[in-house]
């Protein structure tokens, strides 16, 4: 396809421009002349959430990072530094750990939103998959920026995660040393997560939303209905008739959220900045000590489930395998969303009753095990744990075929309300 | 500008075949001398000297460990745990052994020296790698029962905090818990009848 240099033929000091970059081109492809279904609910917020903490944590991130020291033996006294002497540098670490939080938070609505109006399916499978590949970066970015305080939860949950590595036949062992630079997660451990998480891991972050908003910009955006609004657009202009631009009436829309966000963001920050031990957990205002595992360890809350399955699943043939297999594929499922949905209606609004029903219990199956993931061993919660983690994969399979057994709804030609 | 690419551009005096052998070859050597660029980053990222040069053994006395105490010793960093265990504590080991998963220390986690309940040169005395053969947490000792809390029938043990694994006054795993294989034994030798050198086998006699 060749480029024409200015096609919306801007003049003065914008087409100087325009005819060097695509000024113009990009604010009207994206933003002013990108139409979004007209019928954008609550749901909708968290993408640009999403967004917004983002930048809060590349913001906060850059400036922890003038402060903070990635070394075993300062990296400890130099986040209480932070804390203490460093002006402002309480609400700095603040604002980065309870982004961190947020982070997942408006990621799993934004997943749950993905999944119940069908924005995974056909054509939109490459957005889902990438949104997928942001997900991981993201598992990868909390795990290593949890570390970096080098307390005894940072210690001990990297011990465990790099343990994982371990299970693997015959490399596991090795393959663990060399991650971890050492026999132990030790200095030259904590520096390569330093690395990776304020180089490799941002930049990989950063080029796969660009990705995933290029993908989505390229098909559209889906809506509650499920319908594709391109189907109808006005003959003269191609606008398509249930569009409207993005700018300014999402973007508008948008910043509401944003106010109201921010309204508990900041409460947070500055009442209850340490989330009663599940924003910032209490062993981890001890040092890293490697001789003594904390009493009771568990995962970020937002890993809970994962842990949840790890734990539920016993070792078979001397290995603890099974249980990491089950760990990593509750995440790669995901991946293969879009090819398991074999309903061919979007929406959860026009699904029969089976489809809806199982979609809010796996929901509260996520949550629960969350839930379970950080809660002591118990043998009431490994049953628990156990039956959430079956459902969990379960669900997955189901998709393929519980449109089979429903009465579905007619599907709208055009969106409603 | 033509939309044909420059590999399958055709005219007088071009041997598309020549074309397409030096394309392949370039690519294959530039592919292997990515191979050889990627190593050193890779490589980089094992264990450095200094690393490997404190793996050195460790020498513990243990005149002043009383029957019933554990001691804690790092060895390569990890924790070691020396426990002298009482005659009561050794009765246990017994008893507990239809609920293990390997009570005959079949698995290779021990050296070849180590045999029987107890997995120690001198049974009372216990030296074991307290680093959990899950996922690598350190259990807590627990030798008080009954402890309701980790199991009805608790006879004194280890319990991992993390998973819930739980381990016998030997190190041995129970049965259906998240760990697998029996806590690890690391190789030692008592220099004299109160001092213990972990990381050495004993001198042969």
């Amino acid at each position: 396809m060749a480029i024409v240099p200015n096609p919306h033929k801007t003049t003065g000091f914008l087409g100087w421009i325009d005819d060097r970059f695509p000024l113009t081109k990009l604010w009207k492809d994206h933003l002013s002349e990108y139409y979004a279904p007209k019928n954008f609910n609550f749901w909708y917020y968290f993408g640009s959430l999403a967004l917004l903490v983002m930048v809060n944590q590349l913001i906060t991130g850059i400036w922890l990072a003038m402060h903070y020291k990635p070394d075993a033996k300062l990296a400890f006294d130099s986040v209480e530094y932070i804390m203490r002497d460093v002006p402002w540098g309480a609400i700095l670490r603040y604002m980065h750990s309870t982004g961190a939080s947020a982070f997942f938070l408006v990621v799993y609505l934004h997943m749950f939103r993905g999944l119940i109006y069908g924005s995974h399916k056909k054509p939109r499978e490459l957005i889902w998959i990438f949104g997928c590949l942001i997900y991981l970066v993201l598992m990868a970015e909390g795990f290593a920026g949890y570390v970096l305080p080098w307390g005894q939860m940072s210690y001990w949950g990297a011990n465990v995660i790099f343990n994982l590595f371990g299970t693997i036949p015959v490399i596991g062992p090795d393959l663990v040393i060399w991650i971890q630079g050492d026999y132990i997660p030790s200095d030259a451990t904590l520096s390569r997560l330093f690395s990776l998480h304020v180089v490799f891991l941002p930049f990989a972050l950063v080029g796969l939303v660009v990705a995933h908003l290029i993908a989505l910009h390229e098909v559209g955006s889906n809506n509650p209905d499920g319908v594709e609004i391109k189907k109808f657009k006005d003959p003269v202009t191609h606008v398509p008739l249930d569009g409207i631009g993005f700018h300014p009436y999402y973007t508008v829309k948008d910043i509401v959220g944003v106010t109201v966000f921010l309204i508990f963001f900041v409460a947070v920050i500055c009442f209850a900045p340490d989330g009663g031990g599940y924003l910032l957990e209490k062993p981890n205002f001890q040092e890293a000590n490697p001789l003594v595992t904390p009493e009771h360890i568990a995962p970020a809350w937002y890993f809970g489930a994962y842990y949840a399955m790890l734990r539920a699943t016993p070792s078979m043939f001397s290995s603890a395998l099974p249980g990491v297999i089950v760990m990593f594929g509750a995440v790669l499922m995901l991946f293969f969303l879009p090819w398991l949905d074999k309903n061919p209606i979007k929406s959860i609004r026009y699904k029969g009753m089976l489809t809806k029903v199982a979609t809010m219990v796996f929901a509260a199956d996520f949550v629960m095990l969350n839930y379970l993931g950080l809660q002591p061993p118990t043998g009431l919660g490994t049953a628990l744990s156990q039956i959430g983690t079956i459902y969990y994969f379960a669900f997955f399979f189901g998709l393929t075929v519980f449109h089979k057994f429903e009465k579905s709804k007619p599907v709208p030609e055009r969106v409603t309300s | 500008m033509s939309t044909q690419s420059v590999a399958s551009a055709t005219g007088p005096g071009v041997d598309p075949g020549r074309r397409r052998f030096l394309t392949l070859a370039t690519t294959g050597v530039g592919a292997v001398g990515a191979g050889f660029v990627a190593w050193p980053f890779l490589a980089s990222l094992k264990p450095s000297e200094r690393a490997k040069a404190l793996g050195a053994p460790v020498i513990q006395d243990i005149s002043l460990l009383e029957a019933g105490q554990k001691l804690n010793v790092a060895w390569r960093g990890k924790p070691v745990w020396i426990v002298k265990r009482t005659p009561e504590m050794l009765a246990t080991l017994t008893k507990v052994k239809g609920e293990l998963a390997d009570p005959e220390n079949e698995q290779p986690q021990q050296p070849d020296y180590i045999k029987g309940d107890a997995r120690a040169i001198k049974p009372e005395i216990l030296v074991m790698i307290g680093s959990c053969t899950h996922l690598g947490c350190s259990p807590t000792f627990r030798p008080d029962h009954p402890a309701p809390e980790i199991a009805a029938d608790w006879q004194g043990g280890f319990y991992c905090p993390c998973h819930g694994s739980k381990f016998d006054l030997s190190g041995r795993v129970y049965k259906n818990v998240p760990a697998p294989i029996n806590l690890k034994v690391p190789p030692y030798r008592f220099a004299n009848d109160t001092t213990i050198v972990i990381g050495e086998d004993p001198v042969a006699a």
